[in-house]
């Protein structure tokens, strides 16, 4: 089998893991080497289904023992089955790299004989490129679940970023439809790998010429719409992620079907995006707007609005916080309000120092006030002929696309408090992402 | 200042040239109601006053452009490096309004000038690095050569991320809206102008290597999620014309300069 017809099939069997951005570290070019890594990721080219292609997504082998049901590489599944060798791979890196066609390596893999024996082959892969090849672009790695402690250690020095996916948000899903992959399998590396980063940054400290342990974080994945769990439980799952293992991103992927099982939802089930587009939403909330996950949903309701996006249905349901005043608020109030990301936030900082600001400086420093002048008052004032009503600010809040979804016998009826009429096909179409 | 007349200035379309009209705008005690480079083919009907650019002028104007503050500065040469009309008047502006103000210039972000002029800044900066990641390099006999064709003049943005990442290789940056390039070998980088280039042809293993490229960006498509908008809206068409792997989707024009030898 040559190169082409091996990176056919191990990058078509990679495509579902979410997880690709080249984010993490910025590193210089050194003298002799080949290339350098920047903070904020760089995307080399985008996908026919929109994502980004950052780094060259591929499994070292598709072969595996273990039998996950929702994976379309489990080992009683029928497809063609290849293998990269280290070398064929770290040539194909490479020469991708020259060309700048991306801007390092994913390396992901399935089961061949045994976890460790996976580890050893693509720590192989990775010490060719650091060593013989000088690499210095960006390398993610995917732990594998059930590999000894040291391989992982020695993966997580010569990778820049390193991940174990988490595949679903509940145990009892977890032992259902991947029995192979125990909680503890999953849970113990991303722990050995949170102590790691942690006892490298004390040895950093210390020896500056320490060598350095995934200096990007680590991240991990979960699948979404193949479980019955609720919105609540995998924002609560990613909140106790973040606190509790460091991880720098938490990835959802809605759920393609690629297999037929009785336990799974059925094959022509359409990927929920709309949903996956609210966890995103959510879980930036919870990383850069200092949000609880228990601000966001609670028990009485435990999925998130389909018109509205999280920040917006926070605003909506808490209306005793606002209006808030634009030029004396403190920056985590003025992230509260819609309208207000983190850019316009930190720009209002800067520029109230220097003058009082109005509506029109606000529209200039990038604020959405279509949404803002519901929430804030400049100098104490409303802007010119605003009358506050729930419906006048649900309409401005509500995006085309999810305007487009209401009934249309509404009109000018629109109210936060009665539910829209909805059918079950409506709430099926938004839960798939059909618009 | 108190206006005269109303003139319009003439400039050579460089960044001293600019400096010069600023310079010239305050020794005349006047304000230009635009600057325009001197190969605009349709003059308004305005006093027109032809710059000309002098290194006294522009240096004394650039020492004191130090008096507004390094992120100033920084504003100030990236929003030169923008392509649109009329960046020379904002430029021009904020250059007064910052002699006025001082160093707080760069923190009026609700103000007109200094809003336009962050953006045009902003912009600039915004494709030099889109145009990391989306710009192709072929290997022809171990020399990199890539062709690109931003909106703004970017090659000085590109120039220390490139050089800094291939540092042991060589390699070529066509810009061929601008008709500059950057060349660089281990460890020296230049611009300057170039008219025209022929590109030789792709051997066999450059030819191999852009087929798997492109299979790759093929294969790693997810069909349920197709998403032609979305795509589009991250990666706009006027790049796609020197990406590998949009060739065949590229909008349709004959590149006149590659000429296969």
């Amino acid at each position: 089998m040559d190169v082409f017809q091996k990176l056919t099939i191990l990058s078509d069997a990679a495509k579902y893991d979410a997880a690709c951005t080249s984010s993490g570290v910025t590193r210089g070019g050194s003298k002799g080497g080949l290339g350098s890594a920047q903070a904020c990721g760089i995307c080399h080219s985008f996908a026919g289904d929109g994502r980004c292609i950052s780094l060259l997504k591929v499994l070292m082998t598709n072969i595996c023992v273990f039998d996950c049901k929702y994976c379309v590489n489990r080992r009683t599944n029928e497809t063609p089955r290849a293998a990269f060798t280290p070398r064929e791979l770290a040539d194909l890196t490479i020469q991708f790299y020259r060309r700048n066609y991306i801007e390092g390596l994913f390396l992901s893999s399935g089961v061949i004989q045994s976890p460790d024996y996976t580890c050893e082959q693509m720590i192989a892969t990775l010490e060719l490129l650091r060593g013989e090849y000088r690499f210095g672009g960006y390398i993610h790695a995917k732990a594998i679940p059930g590999a000894d402690g040291a391989l992982i250690e020695r993966l997580g020095l010569l990778a820049d970023r390193l991940s174990v996916n988490i595949e679903l948000p509940s145990q009892e899903s977890l032992k259902l439809l991947a029995p192979d992959k125990s909680k503890h399998s999953i849970l113990q590396p991303m722990g050995l790998i949170t102590s790691g980063i942690k006892e490298n940054c004390t040895d950093l400290v210390k020896y500056r010429a320490a060598p350095k342990f995934a200096p990007a974080g680590q991240s991990t994945q979960m699948i979404i719409g193949a479980t019955p769990d609720s919105d609540f439980k995998i924002m609560r799952l990613s909140q106790g992620l973040y606190r509790r293992f460091g991880l720098k991103r938490v990835f959802y992927s809605a759920y393609t079907p690629v297999q037929s099982d009785a336990l799974l939802p059925a094959t022509d089930t359409k990927p929920p995006l709309l949903r996956e587009h609210r966890l995103y939403q959510a879980d930036w909330l919870l990383r850069f707007y200092g949000f609880e996950a228990e601000e966001l949903l609670d028990d009485a309701h435990e999925n998130f609005n389909l018109f509205l996006d999280p920040k917006c249905n926070w605003a909506m349901n808490h209306m005793e916080h606002f209006p808030v005043e634009i030029n004396s608020a403190p920056y985590e109030t003025l992230l509260r309000v819609p309208g207000i990301g983190v850019r316009s936030a930190q720009r209002i900082l800067v520029a109230r120092r220097i003058g009082r600001l109005d509506y029109p400086s606000l529209k200039k420093i990038g604020v959405v006030l279509k949404r803002a002048v519901y929430f804030i008052t400049c100098s104490g004032k409303l802007s010119d002929g605003l009358k506050i009503t729930p419906e006048g600010a649900f309409r401005a809040l509500i995006s085309e696309r999810c305007a487009a979804m209401l009934p249309s016998q509404q009109g000018d009826q629109l109210s936060l408090f009665a539910t829209p009429e909805l059918t079950r096909e409506d709430v099926v179409k938004c839960l798939t992402g059909e618009m | 200042m108190p206006d005269g007349r109303d003139v319009v200035y003439l400039y050579d379309r460089t960044f001293d040239g600019l400096l010069c009209c600023v310079f010239e705008s305050y020794v005349r005690h006047e304000t230009p109601l635009a600057i325009l480079p001197e190969d605009t083919p349709q003059l308004p009907l305005y006093a027109v006053r032809e710059i000309v650019t002098t290194r006294e002028g522009a240096q004394r104007v650039y020492l004191s452009l130090s008096k507004l503050g390094a992120l100033a500065n920084e504003m100030i040469e990236h929003a030169f490096l923008n392509g649109d009309a009329g960046k020379e008047l904002a430029i021009f502006q904020y250059i007064r309004l910052g002699y006025r103000v001082g160093p707080r210039v760069s923190e009026m972000l609700g103000d007109g000038i200094v809003s336009r002029v962050h953006k045009l800044a902003l912009a600039a900066t915004h494709e030099a690095h889109l145009m990391t990641g989306f710009l192709r390099f072929s290997d022809y006999s171990g020399r990199l050569v890539a062709v690109v064709e931003p909106k703004h003049f970017i090659l000085p943005l590109l120039q220390p991320h490139f050089c800094s990442r291939f540092s042991s290789e060589q390699f070529f940056i066509y810009d061929k809206a601008h008709g500059m390039a950057l060349a660089y070998r281990p460890y020296e980088a230049r611009i300057f102008p170039v008219d025209d280039l022929a590109l030789p042809q792709a051997d066999e293993t450059e030819l191999q290597f852009r087929r798997l490229w492109k299979q790759y960006f093929e294969t790693i498509a997810i069909e349920a999620r197709r998403n032609p908008l979305c795509q589009r809206s991250h990666m706009p068409k006027r790049f796609w014309k020197h990406l590998t792997e949009m060739q065949e989707h590229a909008p349709q024009k004959a590149p006149p300069s590659e000429r296969l030898s």
